[in-house]
This record gives structure tokens, sequence and C-alpha cells, in this order.
């Protein structure tokens, strides 16, 4: 009988607890949720931004994102549509680079309609600090020379070492290697696939 | 581990921050402390994180305490302290949201910095409120001034750099609050990889060590001659 009422006073007390504490957490929970939305959002839009500026387009590129598996390396794409007057003039997809050094690498690629690259941003990577990570604009320049590149001009893609047009940093081949094969697969992904992501 | 009834409050400060160091002495919380302490910065807002939760979770422990049944205080601790820890990243992640981005994994993983569930069973939930808060205090300060500390070394020692990306913590005023060494120096890169949060906080247990035991040196000789002389003078 005693045993009996101290099991079911420890379970109320445990109860108690859990339920002020889920209380606690769902007020401050619904009192965050509109900035932490708000600064997703314009986390979001800086990074769009970065690699495809404002003045390219006139709608909201983080409205309406689409997916896509892309056939050849099988990962799923999100694509930003940018358009100008309602026509398409530009997207933002996202690409993977999976043979990084270390983990995966995600990119941010800004293409334009003409299939010219308008940017190319590091969104995530946790290569070597101090030499890989030379990948963020913030460390150095290297992630702007893509800009202006695409298919159709005589780039061979590659890093230098490879054979190819694309610096490698110094004590780094293997991210810039990632890299350049990933933007690479994006260009291409985006030139086969054009009707599709143009679609609305 | 120690005698901490007496509830004295100077002797809570000289436990937290030297005699009973966290990080030195205990060697709890250590994941983060190695994880995290890559820039002055991320060290300094780390700490400050993990000495928030320690306080509110001592102090609410210690206001609970006389409801609390012995069987079950440990679930309700940790569900105290994962409550604390969630609320407190859900708070940076609102309004320091690129602080959030960079600390990343390591806010929701204060939840088992073992600091806090210790002082927690060990301290809180036999004492008064402001015993308590204070001890939260002094421990967290502790912990936060040696992971400081270490992230500072590093980031000096790794890059030429000091409080680097000051503004994601200080907000735009900080922004130009980094210090560079000279551009000759290139920068030690192992000190910020992982290996050399393991050499700098060893250096730094080794430097705690030594002073620890020239202290006691003196204290004993100290008692020594008192000893002689008393019985000298017998």
């Amino acid at each position: 009988m005693k045993r009996r009422w101290l099991a079911n006073r420890q379970s109320m007390v445990l109860g108690t607890f859990a339920l002020i504490i889920a209380c606690a957490l769902t007020a401050i929970n619904s009192f965050t949720r509109p900035a932490i939305n708000n600064n997703r959002q314009l986390q979001l839009d800086r990074q769009l931004t970065e690699v495809l500026p404002h003045q390219q387009h006139d709608n909201q590129l983080q409205r309406n994102p689409k997916t896509l598996v892309d056939p050849i390396s099988g990962e799923t794409r999100t694509l930003y549509v940018a358009t100008k007057n309602n026509q398409p003039v530009a997207a933002v997809i996202t690409a993977l680079a999976p043979d990084g050094y270390s983990g995966d690498i995600t990119l941010l690629v800004g293409i334009l309609a003409d299939g010219s690259l308008s940017g190319v941003r590091v969104t995530h990577h946790s290569e070597t600090p101090g030499l890989g990570d030379d990948i963020e604009l913030a460390k150095s320049a290297w992630i702007l020379q893509f800009d202006g590149k695409s298919l159709s001009q005589p780039v061979r893609w590659a890093v230098r070492r490879d054979g190819g047009d694309f610096d490698q940093l110094t004590g780094a081949t293997i991210t810039p290697r990632a890299i350049v094969r990933a933007v690479h697969r994006t260009l291409t992904f985006f030139h086969t696939n054009k009707q599709q992501i143009f679609s609305p | 581990m120690s005698n901490q009834q007496s509830g004295n409050l100077q002797s809570i400060w000289i436990d937290g921050l030297w005699r009973n160091n966290p990080a030195l002495v205990q060697l709890l919380g250590l994941c983060p402390l190695l994880a995290v302490s890559n820039s002055t910065i991320n060290g300094l807002s780390l700490g400050l994180a993990t000495m928030a939760t320690l306080i509110i979770s001592n102090v609410s422990v210690s206001a609970t305490r006389h409801w609390l049944i012995s069987e079950i205080r440990i679930p309700v601790f940790v569900l105290l302290i994962a409550g604390i820890v969630t609320s407190i990243s859900l708070l940076m992640n609102a309004f320091t949201h690129q602080l959030y981005l960079s600390l990343g994994i390591f806010i929701p993983l204060i939840i088992t910095n073992c600091t806090i569930l210790a002082r927690a069973e060990a301290y809180a939930s036999r004492q008064r409120i402001i015993p308590a808060a204070l001890d939260g205090l002094a421990m967290g300060l502790g912990f936060a001034l040696v992971l400081t500390a270490l992230g500072a070394l590093r980031e000096l020692i790794g890059t030429g750099h000091l409080l680097a990306n000051a503004d994601q913590l200080f907000g735009a005023m900080a922004s130009d609050w980094r210090i560079s060494l000279p551009d000759s120096y290139r920068g030690l890169l192992v000190a910020i990889l992982p290996p050399g949060a393991f050499i700098l906080l060893a250096l730094l247990l080794a430097a705690r060590n030594i002073i620890e035991h020239r202290r006691e040196a003196l204290q004993n000789k100290a008692d020594d001659s008192a000893t002689a002389h008393q019985e000298a003078h017998r």
C-alpha cells in the first residue's frame, strides 16, 4: 500500500515538472518563432543575393522554391527561379560536393538564362581551417573565378594541377577540385533540364 | 569531491574560479571546451551560454528541492536542464542569429555538459537559492574564463588575430575590435585544429598545477616555520 502511494507520488511530481517545462517551452517557442523565421529568410535572401544580384530580377527568389532530382548525380536540388516581367531570367540551384576533404560541401550556384554563371558561394563546409576554407568569400576571392564562366566557353573544367583552367588553393587541391566538379555538374544539369527548370 | 556544505560565499568564488574550477580541476565539459574554443568570440559566447544555463538550472533546482523525491531527482534535473538549454537556444536563434549559426550544434549540446548536472546534484539540491545562484555564477564564470582563454590562445597562435567576428556577439560597434599580429606572422595552423585544443589545454592545466604546487610549498614552509617557532617557544 505504501509502495503504491510512493510510486503515484513520484509520477505526479515528474509529470508536474514535465508539464510546467513543456508550457514554458511552448511559450518561448511561440514568442521566438517570428524572429527565427525572419532570420532564416534574411539569411537565405543574403545568400541568394550574393550569387544573383537583385537588379537582375523583380521577383522574390525564396518565395517559391522548386525541387528536382538530378538524373545524373541523383541529388535532390532546390531551385530558385528568378523572373523579370514574368519571364524566367536566371536560376539559383543548390549543389552538393560530396568529394571534399572532410564531409559534404554545399553550394549555391547562380546561372543566367544564357547558361553563364552569375555567382557561386559555399553555404556549408567543414574543410580544414586555414587551408581549405579559402573557398569562403570571407577568407579569399577564390570562389569569384567562376563568375561569367559557362559550358559554351572554351574552359577546361578542372583545376590547374589536373590540366584545367581553375586555380587550386595553396596547400589544398582536393577541396577546389570537388567544387569545380560540383559547379560543372550543376551547369550540365541546368543545360539539359533548362525547359523543366524554367517551366512555371 | 569536496566539502561544499559550508555555504561560505567566499569559498564559493574560490571553488568556482580556481580550487575546483570545472574545466581545469574537475575536467568536466571537455567536449564543448575543446570543440568550440577555436576563437575568442566562440569561446566567450559558449561560455556565457553555459554560465546562464548553470545559474538558471541551479536556481530552479534549489527552488524546487523540497518537492523533489530522491528517487526521481536525476530525471527531473535532466528535464529542467534540457528545457533551459532549449529556451536559450531558441532565444539565441532569434536574437543572435549569426552567433547561433557559428556555434551550431554546441548550443544544444550544453545539455550534456556534466558540470551542470554535477552542480545540480552536488550543490544546488542541498542549498538555499542565493548560494545556489552564486555557485552557478562562479562555476559558470570559471568555465567561461577557461573557454575564452583557450579560444584566445588558439586564435592568436593559429591565425595571428584576436577577437575576429566580435560583431556576432557585441553588434556592429564591435566590427573593428579585431587585433592582428604583424602580417609576417602566418599563423601556426595546428593551434586551430583539434590537436591544438588538446595541447593548449594541457599547457593550461600544467600552468595551473605549477602555480598550485608553488603555493602549497610556500604554505607548508610557512606552517613549518610557525610550528618550529611554537616549539622553540615551548
